[in-house]
């Protein structure tokens, strides 16, 4: 049986020596809960690209995850611009990120289309000039909604 | 195949301490998109890229990756190498190109997931 667990990390915006110890410590956090490596691949790599989203264009941000025995939870609020139409934003290719991102190997539009594909649930809230709040909720095994 | 025989395949250097060349490696992924490598790479797989940041370090850690090889003789700098240690992630560098280094691997039987379709 997993057991419970959560926390929160904080994100600083255009920090990209540290972008990505979040899920990296998430990824440590949920190893050493005992969940499958599956959705632990799952989990970070969602974890990931909202990370980088928040550190590329907000100011600052917050990581926070639950664990249940039932599901990972991941919630990321961010103060940035905001997305002033989220369906253009979960199209694969569709990217708003400037060159120097690009170079970095991100910033290709496939963000949002990567999170949505590795979560069993996604819910993205957006004010324009406020922020943007993502969250997504990834079944642990053999409680797929298809399951239970 | 395994850490070792690739090295030697893409005649690399390894840069990063007490690597594991024993180390057993199914599959390889190709990019310099690392929002690719972590929609599109199989866990365990060997990372070849031409990107030398940090994220490159981050996205192989959280997609599982099981060792990188920079082309065109590039390479990260000190603090993406001890990164890299941290996270038992072996690095190495190789001179060929990016086009070349795939070829070889693929020419000795490494695919990117099974079937070799991807």
């Amino acid at each position: 049986m997993i057991k419970n667990a959560d926390g929160v990390f904080f994100l600083t915006g255009k920090d990209f020596t540290n972008a990505g110890s979040a899920s990296s410590n998430l990824k440590g956090i949920l190893e050493n809960l005992g969940i499958s490596p599956e959705i632990i691949r799952r989990a970070s790599i969602a974890a990931f690209e909202a990370e980088m989203n928040a550190i590329i264009y907000a100011v600052a941000g917050m990581m926070h995850y639950s664990v249940t025995p039932e599901a990972v939870k991941v919630i990321l609020q961010d103060m940035g611009p905001g997305i002033p139409d989220i369906d253009l934003a979960m199209k694969e290719g569709y990217s708003t990120a400037p060159d120097y991102i690009r170079e970095m190997g991100f910033g290709s539009g496939m963000g949002l289309p990567n999170i949505k594909r590795n979560a069993d649930k996604l819910t993205i809230t957006s004010t324009v000039g406020e922020g943007t709040t993502l969250e997504f909720l990834i079944y642990l095994e053999g409680l797929s909604p298809q399951t239970s | 195949m395994t850490l070792g025989e690739i090295r030697g395949i893409v005649e690399a250097l390894v840069i990063t301490k007490s690597a594991d060349m024993n180390r057993e490696i199914g599959r390889a992924y190709c990019a310099d998109l690392m929002s690719d490598v972590l929609a599109f790479s199989v866990t365990h797989s060997l990372l070849i890229t031409g990107l030398t940041n940090a994220q490159v370090i981050r996205t192989a850690d959280v997609a599982d990756l099981r060792a990188i090889v920079f082309v065109q003789g590039k390479r990260p700098d000190i603090e993406t190498i001890a990164m890299a240690e941290s996270k038992d992630i072996p690095l190495l560098v190789t001179g060929l190109s990016m086009f070349d280094t795939c070829g070889r691997l693929y020419e000795k039987g490494l695919r990117s997931r099974p079937g070799g379709i991807s």
